[in-house]
């Protein structure tokens, strides 16, 4: 069956993995082009020395307010170390591509998906996840509003709902409906809580301005 | 997946066991005090603080991460699997295959039908072929693709209006029918259309849908000794052992399944899955714990989709709006098993209006795609879309309002039943005050005025529906224990999927025993310590197990007052619990708090236990629905907006009315989804492989997609008759009548009917095109 067009196909998508390895090993460069991408798999380039997918570099990562000192992997996503490394299993994953938001934490007090964000890339951020809206066991204003609106179902991807609102509310206190939104439109929520996540997005606005800012 | 609604699709695979005969029948609530009310959830502070422990969460010491390798190919015989390489690699700690030993991999697997868990006939892309275990699950990738597999790929079929062609590649040798066609006949359409005064005949189709909920399918498996306990994302943990056990070869005892939080399912999670059983064997294989979440991509592919369907109805209707009979076509893909594809396509046809002469024929078909599984409401969406939209077009073809053409037709028994009673049927109301607090009347004379702005139209569309289910019904049993201090325990087996049936339970504790809902600890959906429960699904977890919980707390209040009556010496007919107090409702000077009786002391904690008994012999208990939306088209890009949506349900007693409201407007998205978005693309000349397997190209409705503007209208008639506590199901029916009442909302601004889904901007601007309106 050598001669069927998918058994090209299936060699093809292992071959991707060589390619795969060289977009990693180039991204500390920024240097990418499709042709040296599939020479680095080939043979070792000259310049910056190639990292091995499995060999371990140090990071300082401020997460919360603490910092932790780590050997991680190049290619670990900062998602996979704060759930799987440092267990702060507040951050879900739900497609490992930037789609759907469930990741979402904040990097220097912007939204940021932690799945598309290698651990390398995020030392020297202030990186704030739904663990660190609460002030020791009490919710947050953000946290508290989505209890009050019930604006979650399976409570899933409300971690990135909380933490895109958040967000938003950082940069803008008072946030119109269209400018709500537009802010949330980053993170799916296939339970459909919108009309719920609005509302408590504008209570989360009110509790802040009552004091309740964290 | 059956094509009889009634005969439940969620319990398929199940063997039942039989409620004890309850003993008291319980009067059905009058006016309540905690039920009802809006309240927040007993789980919220652990859904937003980020406590709630998904599985997909779960860490332990030394815990490997498994990963599975799926067939590329929508048809494919695995020849070979050579996996020395993978072997080696570092962190790699077992390697599973049909090639490989040890070879319980090979060991019957039913899901849908029997199979070995890896069988290397693949029917669709992505069955499951070998499997990993690696110390991360980067690792457990890399060694994923450094497994060779050798296949000899087959022709495939993939589009199911091709399957019974005569060249039709076979997806089974028996032929690319799952069953023969099935038909339902009542009265004579033949007669019927010859006294109809406008026949009106259409194709529709809806598109394959994926479920594809936040948390992808996962679990982790751990070994104690024998004994496996998985923490499963499910909507039904004794469903899972059930499959698992199975497989397996192991004793139901031995394998405890605990599923406390689950980021949604939708009907993909109602049964065990390959991953739960490779995770354990990896498990095994290793003496490690084992996580085993699939990728997205995985979970568009293997683990279950909504089938399209193909449908032909032809409608005959007197001018005065009397419908005289229907005909009804349907088709749909199981996919590669045997999985319900066209279940339930008709039910809508059948009973939604009044109509003595009725037809239908329904054929499941087989394509190389990944099975189908029960998807919020299984074959009304679809069925739906055809029928509202015929009815829309038959309203205008006899000059007579939609609604109207409607109310005229509401039946009061359910017709494909053999004309059984509804215990109670709302849809007239639903039409009606959902009309009226949309503003029907008014919002169509408005856009007969100004409808037209440029190249902008607006349009208002309605649809009604009814879920075959959502009357629950045995078995269930449910324990309450009320502690000395007021405190209470609830333990019962159903998951909470996220529609708060939780916190519904607790209200129904704190209705009947007096206490604040918080004090009401629950204990759930966990086969080593609680009882048998069936998946949450099919809109019948509250009507199921509300009943049982009532009686478990009338068991406890029933002792509590028999202890507080020897203690005051009066008769217990005259005491009642109120406010953590037993206070007698002949004299108000007589009183006590729960905490200063003595029997309850010495005692230590009392246990009540419910059954949910039966629903009403001869009765059928259904939810009903009627939808109403406002668009706007900008017919020069076919974009529409969705500005304002109304629901009006028929789902007996509301219980919560926030979670109820939350039901009704995630219902109305997924709805949108159908409508406006939603489709599986299959490469269907060139590979046979879906090419839309992420969110980018698969889309869901994102905020922007869905109004801000949504009313919830419950219609709660008192129904006394369906259970104790007078509650339908409202997850499913909420999403029946969306999609339809958005294509005759965009029919009434451009009067361009598009009758495919999903209603994008590419369909719209051709059909526009197509019609001289573009």
């Amino acid at each position: 069956m050598t001669s069927d067009p998918n058994d090209r196909d299936d060699r093809g998508s292992r071959q991707r993995g060589l390619s795969r390895r060289g977009f990693l090993s180039t991204m500390g460069t920024g240097v990418l082009t499709a042709t040296a991408a599939s020479q680095l798999g080939a043979q070792p380039p000259a310049g910056p020395a190639v990292v091995a997918p499995d060999e371990r570099a140090k990071v300082t990562l401020a997460v919360n307010g603490r910092t932790y000192e780590l050997l991680v992997e190049p290619r670990w996503s900062l998602s996979y170390v704060l759930r799987e490394v440092l267990e702060l299993t507040g951050t879900k994953v739900g497609c490992e591509r930037g789609e759907c938001g469930a990741c979402t934490v904040l990097m220097d007090g912007t939204p940021r998906y932690a799945c598309l964000t290698l651990a390398v890339e995020a030392q020297g951020a202030e990186i704030v996840t739904v663990e660190g809206l609460m002030t020791g066991e009490d919710l947050g204003p953000v946290q508290q509003a989505f209890v009050e609106k019930d604006a979650f179902q399976c409570g899933y991807c409300t971690s990135g709902q909380i933490m895109a609102a958040e967000g938003l509310l950082r940069a803008t206190a008072e946030p119109d409906v269209e400018r709500i939104r537009h802010g949330m439109s980053g993170n799916l929520c296939r339970c459909g809580a919108y009309p719920h996540i609005v509302q408590a997005v504008q209570r989360a606005a009110e509790l802040r301005r009552a004091g309740g800012a964290s | 997946m059956t094509n009889r609604p009634d005969t439940e699709y969620y319990l398929e695979g199940l063997d039942l066991p039989e409620t004890p005969e309850i003993s008291t029948n319980l009067e059905p609530w009058g006016r309540t005090t905690v039920v009802g009310q809006a309240r927040p959830r007993v789980d919220g502070y652990e859904r937003v603080s980020g406590t709630a422990v998904y599985p997909a969460d779960i860490t332990m010491p030394g815990m490997l991460y498994g990963a599975m390798l799926g067939c590329p190919h929508p048809h494919a015989v695995v020849t070979a699997v050579d996996v020395s390489r993978a072997q080696t690699m570092p962190g790699v700690r077992a390697v599973l295959s049909a090639f490989t030993p040890p070879d319980r991999a090979t060991q019957p697997h039913v899901e849908a039908i029997r199979t070995q868990l890896f069988n290397p006939h693949c029917r669709f892309e992505g069955d499951a072929v070998a499997a990993v275990a690696a110390d991360t699950p980067y690792q457990a990738q890399d060694a994923l693709r450094a497994i060779d597999v050798q296949y000899e790929v087959r022709p495939f079929l993939v589009d199911e209006r091709k399957a019974l062609e005569p060249d039709a590649p076979l997806v089974h040798e028996s032929g690319n029918r799952v069953s023969p066609l099935q038909v339902y006949e009542r009265g004579d359409v033949a007669k019927g259309f010859a006294e109809a005064d406008v026949v009106l005949e259409e194709e529709y189709r809806t598109e394959c849908e994926i479920h594809t909920p936040m948390e992808p399918h996962g679990c982790v498996a751990r070994w104690d000794g024998d004994r496996l306990t998985l923490w499963e994302s499910t909507q039904g943990v004794y469903a899972v052992q059930t499959g698992v056990a199975a497989a397996l070869g192991m004793p139901f005892s031995m394998v405890r399944v605990v599923g406390h939080y689950m980021g949604g399912g939708f009907g993909a999670k109602l049964q065990s899955g390959k991953y739960s059983v490779v995770a354990a064997l990896l498990a095994k294989m290793t003496a490690r714990p084992v996580k085993l979440v699939l990728t997205r991509e995985e979970t568009y592919l293997s683990v279950g989709n909504r089938p399209p369907a193909n449908m032909r109805l032809k409608v005959g209707v007197k001018r005065d709006g009397t419908i005289t009979a229907m005909q009804f076509w349907g088709s749909g893909a199981s996919g590669a098993q045997p999985a319900g594809g066209a279940g339930s396509l008709d039910w809508v046809v059948r009973d939604l209006y009044t109509c003595a002469n009725v037809r239908t024929e329904l054929q499941d078909l087989y394509i190389n795609a990944g099975p189908a599984r029960p998807f919020r409401a299984p074959g009304h969406p679809q069925g739906a879309w055809a029928l509202e939209q015929m009815m829309d077009a038959l309203a205008e073809a006899i000059g007579m309002d939609p609604v109207a053409l409607r109310v005229k037709n509401v039946p009061i028994v359910s017709q494909a039943r053999g004309n059984v009673p509804y215990t109670t049927t709302g849809l007239r109301r639903c039409l009606e005050e959902g009309a009226a607090a949309f503003g029907w009347a008014e919002a169509r004379a408005d856009i007969a005025r100004s409808g037209k702005r440029g190249t902008v139209r607006r349009g208002v569309g309605m649809a009604a529906g009814l879920w075959a289910a959502g009357g629950g019904g045995p078995p269930s049993t449910v324990v309450v224990k009320f502690f000395t201090d007021g405190s209470v325990n609830l333990n019962m087996g159903a998951s909470d999927i996220g529609t708060g049936t939780k916190t519904v339970m607790a209200m129904v504790v704190a209705e009947e025993l007096g206490v604040d809902p918080d004090a009401v600890e629950i204990e759930h959906a966990d086969t080593g310590s609680t009882q048998f429960a069936t998946p949450s699904g099919g809109s019948k977890t509250v009507p199921t197990e509300s009943p049982a919980v009532r009686a478990a707390a009338v068991d406890v209040k029933r002792q509590l007052l028999e202890i507080a009556a020897e203690e005051l010496k009066v008769d217990v007919a005259t005491l009642t619990l109120r406010d953590g107090k037993v206070v007698s409702t002949a004299d108000p000077a007589v009183s006590r708090p729960l905490t200063e009786l003595q029997g309850l002391r010495r005692r230590r904690n009392l246990i009540g236990v419910g059954h949910r008994g039966p629903n009403p012999e001869g009765k059928a208990v259904n939810p009903f629905a009627a939808q109403f939306c406002e668009v706007e088209v900008d017919t020069a890009t076919g974009e529409v907006r969705v500005l304002r949506f109304l629901g009006a349900h028929d789902s007996g007693r509301v219980m919560n009315l926030l979670t109820y409201r939350n039901q009704v407007f995630g219902g109305i998205t997924m709805g949108i989804g159908l409508g406006l978005t939603e489709s599986r693309i299959l490469d269907v000349d060139q590979t046979g492989k879906m090419v839309n397997v992420n969110w980018h190209d698969y889309k869901l409705p994102t905020m922007l997609d869905v109004p801000a503007d949504m009313t919830c209208l419950p219609i709660d008639p008192e129904d006394r008759e369906c259970n104790s506590t007078g509650a339908k199901g409202i997850g499913e029916p909420a999403t029946i009548p969306t999609a339809p009442a958005i294509a005759n909302a965009i029919y009434h601004a451009t009067g361009v009917r598009v009758t495919a889904t999903p209603i994008n901007p590419l369909a719209l601007v051709r059909a526009l095109a197509q019609a001289g309106e573009g």
